[in-house]
């Protein structure tokens, strides 16, 4: 035996025994989901943690160093149009999301893939909005996708194979899944998309194990159910309320809190007479049951397409529990976990739609802000001061980032009959020519008072997402292709990295073998930074 | 030992048209199946509109138009900042219905104009929704002759002469740098939209570079920045980020600048192209190179 074949057998017997594997690929539990700030070498849900803060305590890029920050690794998906994902890191393995359902693990230190997976799309999918995918959630040996002909999918973390997959809806009609799942106990919680084609919306739970489904909460109300009165004749059937963006959990009262979109049609509030349950609200859920303890709607009876689909962010603050959104609607509302009321909600943007308040201090629509058939300019526009980005909290400067724009739309009535997998939107809009350029902003909230403490101006409105971390920076993209350090405290930027493509995912942060990483995706790639 | 590779033996027969030759009633069978196709492609598509001069489809049409194509085309389609004045009965790229099902369901290569189905937003127009569309332009047509204002041959004499026009912009392979390029003009936009670019300059500023994943164009916008040793550049905003600038001044220079190290940088939504005043150029003068732009915008 020569000196090199008995090299290589004591490195076979040695793998055999597990003396040169990798640091033990503990499976990610439930346990280790809620601990998760236990842990900040690993980003194991969509905003990083239950409470949507997309906070990393990762201090080893901070702002005295961070104008040295240099990419590491670039992962090109080869996939067109927009690329949404947030990736998770579980000890070491990156894993994304691309276009058309694509999955894939990365060795999070190199970039290099350890397995792809793509789903058979059918030809005739319903999009809204793109073939996007906004990432997955881990639990146990598994990820979940949700996907656009409305399957959701268990994969095999260590290779990509199919373990589940099931049929949530018809994608004929109009349903579809573009959201980041949330593992929560055994269960994978997923909302639906479909607000444009007239679904009835629902926010599934399902065994993490086998794919069975647990509970399904209808975010319309069949009837005899509460909130069915808030529905004209048979509108509810097609009611829309989708809930396409990931929400957040709440272990102490086994709580999920989790946003929902708009009714169907989506610029039309003609044959839907009444408030529209629960769309456009705030579900508080029993996360064994799916059984509601308390909603908060935030637009009633919405007619500019105002989904209230951005992440509900739990802040603990002045001995309160509360749960901070910035809508697309223009305010940031502040709103007592415990017990769903309302604290106060704040312009944090340009809003024309309404100059008063309810008796709960919800703003309230002005007559004049409903769609004409000649059409007329309302502020924000139809995509929102603020949409899908996520938003961070950051505990040490007690600051919400958010993603805003100022930008007005011409809202003009379009009636259109429903048609079951046919887009329905009972309107059209259009950038208003006559007003001001729109303008994008990466703004700090203070979720106490609801007071803008900085802001800082794009060049144009950005789709980037936010990333603050204990380093006392905050990292967002722009539409130009940077991805930017900003100081979390002043909102002075302090590094850039121009990567070649626009952003429409948010930033998140991670370190393998003790080096902090911050990664994005941009373009059709996926890059990561860290220290020299 | 070789090591040359060898080719595999087994090559796949490549189909040739030799082969058809010799099999002529093959030939005419597959000529025979493939005109049938076509003329049933032609037909399930819809090859007359089944809607023409009915006016409850034109209005269905309306509404399909304002949610498919007011945001390029306008509402009332009288054109936009990007797609043409549809209310021209003289159009472009297509005279009949049935051409126009055609650019509506497969786009213009090489326009902005987008194939039926393929802005990400849902699964497009059915074929009935486009009849009704088409039946809706119409029933806007309006049916004056594309020149019937202005004297063209006028207008070229001025835009390269008196008017100054060529001075920035380019028609054609002629002219300046500075301003847009303005061959396809006058068939884009509205004779409306032409004028009020020339008397109010800076009230719509003109698209410039489009980035594929970017959600707005770039825009003429005039940059002042004052230099690190304390030179002044004026110019247009050729493309900006957060920290970066590229501009050409006046004399046609690029400048490729970091916006950190300039002493100032302003941005101005104030056009640098002066604003025609009635007294500058009459009315009737103005019409007229309307009507040279539109001339050449529809070749």
């Amino acid at each position: 035996m020569t000196a090199g074949r008995l090299l290589a057998n004591l490195l076979i017997a040695g793998l055999a025994c597990g003396f040169f594997a990798p640091p033990a690929r503990a499976q990610v539990t439930f346990e280790r989901l809620l601990n998760s700030g236990k842990e900040p070498q690993n980003w194991l849900t969509y905003s990083g943690d239950y409470s949507g803060r997309r906070f990393s305590s990762l201090d080893q890029i901070n702002i005295t160093n961070a104008r040295s920050l240099v990419a590491k690794w670039v992962y090109q998906t080869g996939a067109t149009g927009k690329l949404e994902t947030t990736p998770l890191v579980a000890d070491g393995i990156l894993y994304a999301t691309a276009q058309d359902d694509r999955a894939l693990a990365l060795d999070a230190r190199t970039g290099r893939p350890i397995w792809m997976y793509q789903h058979q799309l059918p030809g005739d999918i319903r999009p809204c909005c793109g073939r996007v995918n906004r990432g997955l959630a881990i639990l146990g040996d598994k990820v979940f996708l949700g996907t656009l002909d409305a399957h959701v999918i268990a994969l095999d973390t260590k290779t990509g194979n199919v373990i589940w997959d099931i049929v949530a809806a018809d994608y004929q009609k109009g349903y579809s899944f573009t959201v980041a799942p949330l593992a929560v106990k055994n269960l994978v919680v997923i909302g639906v998309s479909g607000g444009e084609y007239g679904v009835r919306g629902f926010i599934d739970a399902y065994d993490a194990a086998t794919g069975e489904r647990q509970w399904r909460f209808y975010t319309v109300p069949g009837p005899g159910e509460p909130g069915h009165e808030t529905w004209e004749g048979d509108s509810w059937k097609i009611g829309g309320a989708p809930a396409w963006n990931t929400g957040t959990y709440d272990a102490v009262t086994n709580q999920i809190f989790w946003p929902t979109g708009n009714p169907s049609p989506s610029n039309r509030g003609e044959g839907r007479a009444g408030d529209n349950l629960y769309s456009n609200s705030l579900l508080a859920l029993n996360a064994d049951t799916g059984k509601m303890n308390w909603y908060f709607q935030f637009t009633k009876h919405d007619e500019h397409d105002w989904d209230a689909t951005q992440v509900p962010v739990m802040i603990d603050a002045g001995g309160k529990h509360l749960i901070a959104q910035a809508n697309r609607n223009g305010f940031f509302y502040v709103i007592d976990r415990t017990t769903g009321k309302l604290m106060f909600a704040n312009a944090y943007g340009k809003t024309t739609w309404s100059d008063s308040k309810d008796a709960e201090g919800r703003p309230v629509a002005k007559k004049e802000a409903s769609p004409t058939l000649e059409g007329h300019t309302v502020c924000p526009g139809a995509l929102g001061t603020t949409n899908f980005m996520a938003p961070a909290y950051d505990p040490q400067t007690m600051l919400f980032y958010v993603t805003a724009r100022d930008q007005c739309d011409i809202f003009s009535t379009a009636p259109q009959p429903y048609e079951a997998g046919h887009a329905y939107y009972g309107s059209a809009y259009f950038p208003s020519e006559d007003a001001e350029p729109y303008r994008g902003f990466l703004k700090a909230l203070d979720p106490t008072t609801g007071n803008i403490k900085w802001k800082f101006e794009h060049t144009s409105p950005t789709w980037s997402g936010v990333l603050s971390t204990a380093g006392g920076l905050v990292f967002t993209g722009d539409a130009e292709g940077n991805l930017i350090a900003l100081d979390a405290a002043s909102g002075k930027a302090s590094w850039h990295f121009q990567m070649g493509g626009a952003v429409y995912a948010a930033p998140m942060a991670f370190a393998v073998d003790g080096k902090e990483y911050v990664a994005i995706a941009a373009g059709s790639a996926v890059y990561a930074f860290a220290l020299p | 030992m070789s090591l040359t590779i060898q080719q595999p033996e087994r090559v796949k027969k490549r189909f040739v048209f030799s082969d058809l030759q010799l099999r002529p009633f093959l030939l005419a069978l597959v000529c025979a199946v493939i005109l049938l196709l076509a003329l049933t492609a032609a037909y399930a598509a819809g090859d007359r509109n089944p809607y023409a001069g009915d006016a409850k489809a034109a209005k269905a049409g309306e509404y399909e138009f304002r949610i498919n194509c007011a945001l390029c085309h306008g509402l009332g389609a009288h054109g936009g900042g990007r797609g043409p004045d549809l209310t021209r009965a003289q159009k472009k790229h297509v005279h009949s219905d049935e051409e126009m099902f055609q650019v509506i369901s497969n786009g213009i290569p090489g326009t902005v104009m987008p194939s039926n189905g393929t802005n990400g937003q849902g699964v497009g127009m059915t074929d009935e929704e486009i009849w009704q569309i088409i039946t809706y332009i119409r029933s806007v047509e309006v049916k004056a002759p594309a020149n019937a204002a202005g004297i063209a041959a006028h207008g070229k004499e001025l835009f390269y002469g008196d008017a100054n026009c060529s001075l920035c912009h380019m028609v054609e392979g002629k002219g300046g740098r500075l301003g847009p390029e303005l061959t396809a003009v006058g068939g884009s936009r509205t004779r409306e939209s032409m004028i009020d670019s020339v008397r109010n300059p800076s009230r719509q500023l003109a698209w410039g570079l489009t980035e594929a994943t970017k959600e707005f164009p770039q825009e003429y916008e005039t940059v002042t920045v004052v230099t690190a040793d304390g030179k002044q550049i004026k110019g247009v905003a050729l493309n900006e980020d957060n920290f970066s600038v590229q501009m050409m001044d006046g004399n046609e220079q690029i400048h490729l600048l970091e916006k950190d190290k300039l002493r100032s940088f302003q941005k101005s939504r104030e056009s640098m192209m002066p604003k025609y005043s009635p007294d500058a150029l009459s009315d009737k003068d103005l019409q007229d190179i309307v009507a040279y732009l539109i001339g050449v915008g529809a070749k």
